[in-house]
């Protein structure tokens, strides 16, 4: 894991002092909130409906357990006792008072975390894939890199003010676990003829006018990563439209002025800066990967594991759904989800953030990762300690074994937390959690992303779920409309509006009877909701959403 | 022809807790929107919001609210607004946990 240098920890440090005179400035009455607004969300401090919000970077999804141990005393610190991971692999804190924000980021500070640049119109916290270092199908762990891309654009002083707020992802695997085709800059590791390089794809985006992401340039080496992304956000910055808040997003920019002249001003630009990077950055990237060597990895008696697997049905099911194989076959990938039915997607108690830390600790060399998906995960464990871990996890209510099923379903923390939300989401997500529970349908169902967001900005991924749940508010009542075929991996598509909206209490009945339907029409077992969406298309879905307008069109 | 006016409250976050409040007639800032000052015209209302958000040193985003008579002084009319009267769906944090 990457470990701060003394200049990192003099500038985080800073910025918590400089911070701390801010609070105390505006609530002696010397900064009025107009003046105190920016600074605030320059440390990811957010007012919303009930209370403060604070949203803490987890870069590229990394923790150790020393730090999901300080996340988890923050919350029963100075907040309710919980913290919720969120889409951008961050974690909120839903109730901090404001006096108290300076030691929150300091106790931040002590574990080598900070709040900075997770707001405003900046380069936002470089994401990935959170299988990273891990996964089978990876060329090269794309985290020494999310961490180059970090430190240039933390504090960039040309990208502070960009039109509007700019996100990076990165992945080093060939399915992509990170849906870098739905940010503004994505980056997929490639190798040619033995050399490392980056594929480049820019104008990703969901909100409100989603875009799938288009490939800049197939292939730069490795070593103008940096300029070769410092020319997009510069072309951007130039380009992108400031009069328009809603067009002011780089997928707007490379829509309206197109991908081929995007191209040539971002080569352009490129030849122009690259002389400039002189080789310290690789310098620098050189003393990062150094940090990101895999860990020294155990050998085991697996038998043990093996009696565990074939005696307990429980811990077989939670193996089978829950953990991920590695590229190591004696280590698993552990995914713990944060979705036990009914509960809250992505919440974490501090009780269950310190087992969680612990495990780490004990078990996994001391990694963890927080998914896109609000999941936890502990990248390197030996199949040996699984039994150990599932138990600590049962106890700790931590077991559910869901992972890409019907109850692992994204929500962004919708009415029930953010200003700017049109209808609530995690009641939604709870309720279609729980009816699937009791239809005990599923393993039935199989693979299953279903991504719901409380307003158009789409923080919940709506658009990119097998299927997608999107809350507004219809003449002050909520209203829910949904989408079919989604799909964030590499095979990215936008999903499709089914018809008229839901009320809240028709949602759950809703997504049943699309769930029922695919149940009937499916080929095989084998073939997965998305498959079969994909080969019968929306018809037989619409029928089954809307039964009255079809019996209607048949008569 | 302009909409009619609709009654309203003053509503705000206060500075340093962060929670909702709602403005008195006798100037005071409630965390019970049942004590607010249910405003009937358009004028007052204005004057008001303007009173309002000339206290930056108490709340945050002062602005005006739909609302409604109800039987033990204003009721909000907007689900949104009703959520800032209780706190989240998911658990009784918030002002259910505190009124």
């Amino acid at each position: 894991m990457y470990k701060y240098n003394d200049f990192d920890e003099a500038f985080v440090r800073e910025r918590v002092s400089q911070f701390r005179a801010q609070v105390e400035r505006r609530i002696d009455g010397s900064l009025t909130e107009d003046e105190f607004k920016p600074l605030r969300l320059m440390n990811g401090l957010y007012l919303q409906l009930h209370a403060y919000m604070l949203r803490v970077a987890i870069p590229y999804g990394t923790l150790s357990s020393r730090q999901m141990r300080q996340l988890g005393m923050i919350a029963s610190r100075w907040d309710n006792g919980y913290g919720h991971f969120t889409t951008r692999q961050n974690i909120q804190y839903n109730w901090p008072k404001l006096k108290d924000v300076p030691d929150i980021l300091e106790a931040l500070a002590d574990v080598e975390m900070h709040a900075i640049q997770t707001s405003g119109n900046t380069i936002r916290n470089v994401t990935s894939d959170h299988f990273a270092g891990a996964a089978q199908d990876e060329i090269r762990d794309p985290r020494p890199y999310a961490e180059l891309l970090r430190q240039w654009s933390t504090d960039h002083a040309e990208f502070q003010f960009l039109p509007r707020k700019f996100k990076i992802a990165i992945t080093g695997a060939t399915h992509d676990r990170a849906v870098i085709r739905s940010h503004d800059i994505g980056i997929q590791i490639v190798e040619r003829d033995g050399e490392i390089g980056f594929q480049v794809l820019a104008g990703g985006g969901l909100g409100r006018t989603p875009m799938i992401g288009q490939v800049v340039r197939e292939f730069i080496p490795e070593a103008d990563l940096l300029p070769y992304c410092e020319a997009i956000v510069s072309v951007y910055n130039l380009l992108g439209r400031r009069d328009n808040k809603y067009k002011a997003r780089l997928k707007i920019t490379v829509h309206e002025t197109g991908i081929e002249e995007i191209r040539r001003m971002v080569e352009e630009r490129f030849a122009e800066i690259r002389p400039h990077f002189t080789g310290v950055d690789q310098q620098i990237l050189g003393e990062i990967q150094s940090h990101f060597a895999p860990p020294a990895y155990k050998d085991s008696d697996l038998s043990a594991y093996q009696a565990a697997y074939d005696d307990d049905p429980v811990f077989r099911a939670w193996v089978d759904t829950n953990v991920e194989l590695h590229k190591r076959d004696d280590h698993g990938i552990v995914s713990i989800s944060l979705k036990k039915p009914g509960a809250t997607p992505g919440d974490a108690t501090a009780h269950q953030m310190e087992v969680m830390a612990n495990l780490a600790e004990t078990y996994a060399y001391d990694e963890l990762r927080i998914s896109h998906e609000q999941n936890v995960i502990l990248p390197h464990v030996n199949r040996a300690d699984l039994p150990a871990i599932h138990a600590a996890l049962k106890e700790a209510d931590l077991a559910a074994a869901n992972i890409g099923l019907v109850s692992d379903i994204i929500a962004c923390p919708g009415m029930d937390y953010c200003a700017l939300a049109t209808a609530r989401s995690i009641p939604v997500a709870q309720e279609i959690a729980t009816r699937f529970e009791e239809l005990k349908l599923a393993h039935e169902i199989g693979p299953m992303k279903i991504k719901i967001s409380g307003c158009i900005n789409a923080c919940g991924h709506h658009h990119v779920g097998h299927i997608g749940i999107l809350g507004l508010d219809r003449a002050g009542v909520e209203n829910y409309q949904i989408t079919l075929g989604g799909d964030g991996s590499e095979d990215a598509a936008i999903g499709t509006r089914t018809g008229p909206g839901f009320a809240y209490d028709e949602i759950v009945p809703a997504i049943e009877r699309i769930m029922l339907k695919y149940l009937d029409l499916r080929e095989d077992e084998g073939e997965t909701f998305l498959q079969a969406y994909r080969r019968v298309g929306m018809e037989p879905f619409k029928e089954a959403l809307y039964p009255e307008k079809a019996k209607q069109n048949a008569a | 022809m302009p909409r009619a006016f609709t009654p309203k409250v003053i509503t705000a976050n206060r500075l340093l807790e962060g929670d909702a409040v709602w403005l008195t007639a006798d100037d005071r800032w409630s965390p019970n929107m049942s004590e607010a000052e249910l405003i009937e015209d358009e004028a007052v209302a204005q004057d008001r919001l303007i009173h309002a958000q000339s206290q930056p040193d108490h709340v945050v985003g002062a602005y005006l609210a739909d609302a409604k008579a109800g039987e033990n002084g204003p009721e909000p009319t907007h689900f949104r607004e009703t959520f800032r009267t209780r706190g989240p769906s998911n658990y009784p944090h918030g002002k259910q946990a505190e009124i």
